[in-house]
């Protein structure tokens, strides 16, 4: 599908670095280009984990008090085993029971459109969930406990050698490629976005009918980055940017603005004209990739 | 007319329609599985392939960025339902305890032994310090650990911290709060492991010289044998819980340092799910133990009782765990 010096496939979506796509062929043969989730996106999903948390820490251990309150010293033991159990597996375990669904992700991950897979692939089993949330007791509790109560007892360089110790663990993802926990490391697993899309619809379906004529000459001002970012303008119909593009295009094109035509009209049959075009091409083996690409 | 032949739009209209059908079997498998109809399970894969084959002409033919990010998303879904894990929780909790859990405990044997000596090394030394001189007894035993067992205590005070107990009614809740406790020791020292095994062994040389320093303090007042009865009705299962906890934190600690022959990284992952499944069985042990600690041990108080549960405990765990099955290879 591709000649041999062009470089396959078409440029990332912008705002996403190239180094960020993992290959993951399925059985079948074609490669999936998994996007591995930003740090900022992994940290957002995290706060809103912690927000649940918190929230259910809280508001359970109202309602169990409110109970308490009610019921009388008798129901206190009940009580206390519901609070000590809740809370211990709500500390250990709201992360792997949210990852062993079948979407592989906690809410706050869900939020973004993020979910956890193996690295190879394979199927997402128990043992490495397990084995990734378990290390949060040693990126997260500890760090968070020793800043609360055992830093005070050390003191001094014991206090900062410590918090060294602490941060090797709490930094790890920003120092390697894959972006890994310490939990994603021995586990085997990363997070990937894989969010939910819903099917656009196709710029290029006539609604009515064109009168715009392109000449050869016209259609062949620009490649396929220019087309994608054309796409984009299009779908975001933001009418100052379509007023600027649109009249960036026609100095390009050296055309004046016909009567009556408006800025979007001229870039959807632009689009229409670009697109069949560059098309034409590829089926022909030619990629154009950008406006520079004089082949 | 451009538009008459652009072929990337027929295209996409002559398969719109098994995508869209595929995407919403996804959406109702990723809620439940147990949704999809015998009919839908069998569709699912054909169109998980569709999509698949769409997916790999559209990149070819196609330039609608949208289209090719939509049929991104809906294959990766696809596949992860298509080659993800099948079994249901209850195949998953049967498949741990029947065969992934003895498997991994025997697998981590040499680190358990490691780690059993470490503790038993703490036991020793504390045992023989505190005997030579009390006052060692105060490096070994935090202040909230030994709550009046100390070496100033009178023989009468001893023996009644072995044979009382809390409150009848608090019994269930002293059970879940050691559990919790435990469990929460026991998962640290897993974690700890990663750092190259030191964190974790001293978790469990620890564990071992508290230990000690009690023995020597309640057979100074020849009450060892109460004593010994008193801690092993549940001592055996958790000491050997937290054994277990620090094999795995030492298989960690010890693959990341010496990955052997395989890469580190992958190394790591197999040492780490391994090490989890270990994990998940030592938070069922001190489950037991919590209880046993919690409620069995302030009913029985007789001692010779108490050995014999704590013996039981102990050879029933090393028979599930290690005696050999047939079905495996």
């Amino acid at each position: 599908m591709s000649t041999a010096e062009a470089p396959v496939g078409r440029p990332p979506p912008p705002g996403t670095p190239p180094e960020r796509v993992r290959e993951l062929i399925t059985p079948e043969g074609i490669d999936l280009k998994l996007r591995l989730a930003d740090m900022s996106e992994r940290a957002t999903a995290f706060f809103i984990d912690i927000a649940i948390m918190v929230g259910i820490l809280v508001g359970g251990t109202l309602i169990v008090f409110l109970f308490a309150l009610g019921l009388g010293r008798r129901s206190v033991e009940v009580i206390a085993i519901i609070w000590l159990l809740g809370s211990f597996f709500l500390r250990n375990f709201y992360f792997m029971a949210f990852e062993l669904t079948p979407r592989a992700a906690t809410p706050g991950k869900r939020a973004l459109g993020l979910r956890v897979t193996t690295r190879n692939g394979g199927p997402l089993g128990f043992d490495a969930i397990f084995a990734r949330n378990a290390m949060r007791e040693l990126e997260l509790f500890l760090p968070l406990s020793f800043l609360s109560v055992y830093g005070r007892e050390a003191g001094g360089w014991g206090w900062f050698a410590g918090l060294i110790w602490c941060a090797v663990f709490v930094f790890f993802p920003l120092f390697n490629r894959d972006r890994l926990r310490v939990g994603d490391f021995i586990a085997g697993t990363w997070v990937i976005r894989a969010p939910k899309r819903s099917l656009e619809l196709d710029l290029a379906s006539p609604e009515q009918k064109d009168n715009f004529l392109f000449t050869r000459d016209e259609v062949d001002a620009y490649g396929i980055k220019e087309l994608s970012v054309l796409e984009e303008v299009l779908r975001r119909k933001d009418p100052p940017t379509m007023e600027a593009v649109a009249s960036r295009i026609r100095n390009k094109l050296k055309r004046g603005r016909a009567f009556g035509e408006s800025d979007q009209q001229f870039l959807e049959a632009y689009y229409r004209a670009l697109r069949a075009r560059l098309e034409t091409r590829m089926l022909f083996g030619h990629r154009r990739r950008d406006k520079f690409d004089k082949t | 007319m451009a538009e008459l032949t652009l072929k990337s739009r027929r295209f996409r209209e002559e398969r719109e329609g098994e995508w869209r059908k595929l995407e919403e079997l996804l959406a109702r498998a990723e809620k439940t599985s147990s949704a999809l109809s015998d009919d839908d399970i069998i569709a699912l894969p054909v169109l998980y392939r569709e999509a698949l084959s769409s997916l790999s002409v559209a990149r070819a033919i196609s330039l609608d960025q949208s289209l090719i990010a939509y049929l991104e998303s809906l294959c990766t879904r696809g596949y992860f339902f298509v080659y993800g894990t099948r079994a249901t929780l209850l195949e998953r909790i049967q498949a741990f305890f029947r065969k992934d859990w003895p498997q991994a405990a025997r697998d981590l044997w040499r680190e358990t032994l490691i780690s059993v000596a470490l503790t038993a090394l703490g036991i020793a030394i504390a045992f023989a310090l505190t005997s030579s001189d009390t006052s060692w007894f105060y490096s070994f035993v935090g202040q909230g650990m030994a709550q009046g067992r100390e070496p100033t205590a009178t023989t009468a005070d001893l023996r009644a911290t072995l044979f009382g107990g809390p409150e009848q009614g608090f019994l269930a809740v002293f059970a879940t709060f050691l559990f919790t406790h435990n469990a929460q020791i026991a998962i640290l020292a897993f974690a700890l492991g990663f750092a190259f095994c030191v964190p974790a062994a001293f978790l469990v040389f620890y564990n071992g010289l508290t230990l000690g320093a009690f023995i020597s303090l309640f057979v100074s007042h020849g009450l060892g044998i109460e004593f010994g009865g008193w801690i092993s009705i549940h001592g055996t299962t958790e000491l050997f819980a937290v054994a277990l906890a620090g094999a795995a934190g030492f298989r960690l600690g010890w693959t990341l340092a010496f990955p052997g022959a395989q890469s580190r990284v992958e190394a790591m992952s197999e040492a780490g799910k391994k090490a989890a499944i270990i994990m998940t069985g030592v938070v069922c042990m001190l489950g037991v133990a919590g209880m046993l600690e919690g409620i069995g041990r302030q009913l029985v108080t007789d001692t010779l009782t108490r050995y014999a549960i704590g013996i039981a405990a102990i050879v029933l765990w090393c028979v599930y765990l290690y005696l050999p099955r047939e079905h495996e290879p």
